[in-house]
């Protein structure tokens, strides 16, 4: 029995189907989630989302913000969220150099400053994992994406 | 009557009226696709938050969510009202009827109000009518973006958390398409929706949609705690940037009809001012052609 999984921005919606499991990055760490999951409210973290639908994986960027999930459907609002074939990889990796840059050199007593380049550190660091991800998962199929994660 | 020549000069300064009127038009019309385009993206996610939200109000016992900025309190003092109207005119009704929307809406709550304004023109219709406005914000850049309601749910959040008020509505032009638009108030904190008794003026307050609420217990991570402190403020800032979107969309859109209507009467008055610029020039030939025939025949006489 397949689950309905929505993945929503404020811009637009990334993704919306049915599928067989959703594997997001939450507040307490990585979570799997089947159908028939008990109700969960929880935040998200920068990361990925990847989804099994159809003997085969798809690929998310996500930038944080919460999940609900319910027993028949799994809701993503997402603060910013890419699908991996959406990702400018090169893009991805100068923004990511970047604001390592300024998180060592430039900010130093702006709290607001240091948690807004964290933030976007750590999204540059999500798109560059997908989409890494996604050029090395050509052909589909192997092991967990998790495991591959760390050779 | 006047005579051809003032004739050809009002012409010319209507024909230079419509020149403006049709440029605002065709300005409006892109910046209304584009913020309907924008309003529209964001209503997925709003109602899907908004869904949330409702379940969140509907859990039972031990995991129900308490939240100063969820519950409903148990009497209400001072109502809190955000108005959204545009920096600039030349919108047909579209400020008009917003304004009295929120007059009328006021004045059947019969509570003490705070009034928040976005927009000049709410501002003004607001002190003119001497009603308590607390905060104003306007050039609010077009497009929005979401940092740039901050502020404003601040004041919403803080005046709910300081008890300054307990109840805040917010008042917009819910865009509808590109030439209707319609202007609501809707109950914005607290989130969860109150019943029509608990509302004063409720006959001015625009109902929510009611989602099919689950039952069922939520587990919450990393607690609930946590999690409402995050969610609510969001789900707060969200209505209003939602709701600032419709405003700017159905401005833009009404900017676009007012400029088009403008544009068509300019058109319509040249043609009337053109016909009598040359039944004007007629007589004129007229009388000179009579001059020189009652000349020659006088002296013809002679």
């Amino acid at each position: 029995m397949p689950i309905q999984c929505d993945i929503i921005t404020q811009e637009r919606i990334v993704f919306s189907g049915a599928v067989d499991s959703v594997n997001l990055p939450g507040a307490e760490g990585r979570m799997g989630i089947l159908p028939n999951h008990s109700p969960l409210l929880t935040t998200l973290d920068f990361g990925e989302v990847y989804i099994r639908r159809d003997g085969g994986e798809e690929f998310f960027a996500i930038g944080g913000g919460f999940v609900e999930v319910q027993p028949d459907h799994v809701t993503i609002l997402a603060d910013s969220a890419e699908q991996a074939d959406e990702i400018d990889l090169e893009r991805a990796e100068r923004a990511r150099l970047q604001a390592e840059e300024i998180m060592r050199t430039g900010v130093k007593d702006d709290p607001e400053r240091i948690a807004a380049v964290r933030a976007s550190l750590l999204r540059a660091q999500a798109r560059v994992e997908v989409g890494r991800r996604r050029r090395r998962a050509q052909p589909m199929g192997g092991g967990h994406p998790a495991d591959r994660d760390k050779n | 009557m006047a005579t051809e020549r003032e004739l050809n000069k009002r012409i010319k300064s209507v024909k230079n009226i419509s020149q403006v009127t049709s440029a605002l038009a065709a300005v409006s019309a892109s910046k209304a696709s584009r913020a309907q385009r924008q309003a529209e993206a964001t209503r997925h996610y709003a109602r899907k938050a908004f869904e949330i939200i409702q379940n969140l109000a509907a859990q039972p016992g031990a995991s129900a969510a308490t939240h100063p900025l969820m519950m409903a309190r148990p009497e209400v003092r001072t109502i809190g009202l955000i108005l959204m109207t545009s920096d600039r005119g030349l919108a047909g009704s579209y400020n008009m009827n917003m304004i009295a929307l929120a007059d009328r809406f006021l004045t059947a709550a019969g509570k003490p109000a705070r009034v928040i304004t976005v927009g000049r023109k709410g501002r003004d219709a607001m002190v003119r009518r001497g009603r308590n406005v607390v905060a104003t914000f306007d050039r609010i850049p077009d497009p929005p973006s979401f940092l740039d309601i901050t502020a404003i749910a601040r004041v919403a959040i803080d005046g709910m958390m300081n008890e300054d008020v307990d109840q805040v509505f917010i008042g917009y032009s819910e865009f509808v398409n590109l030439v209707t638009r319609q202007p609501v108030i809707r109950q914005l904190l607290p989130l969860r929706p109150a019943n029509a008794d608990e509302i004063p003026g409720a006959e001015y307050v625009s109902g929510v949609d009611v989602v099919k609420a689950s039952q069922q217990s939520y587990t919450y991570e990393p607690n609930a705690e946590v999690l409402l402190d995050d969610i609510v403020p969001r789900f707060t800032r969200l209505q209003v940037y939602q709701s600032l979107l419709e405003a700017f969309a159905s401005e833009h859109s009404a900017r676009m009809v007012a400029m088009n209507n403008a544009t068509d009467n300019a058109a319509e008055l040249v043609d009337i001012l053109t016909l009598e610029r040359n039944k004007a020039r007629q007589a004129s030939i007229t009388s000179e052609i009579l001059d020189i025939v009652g000349g020659a025949e006088a002296l013809k006489n002679m």
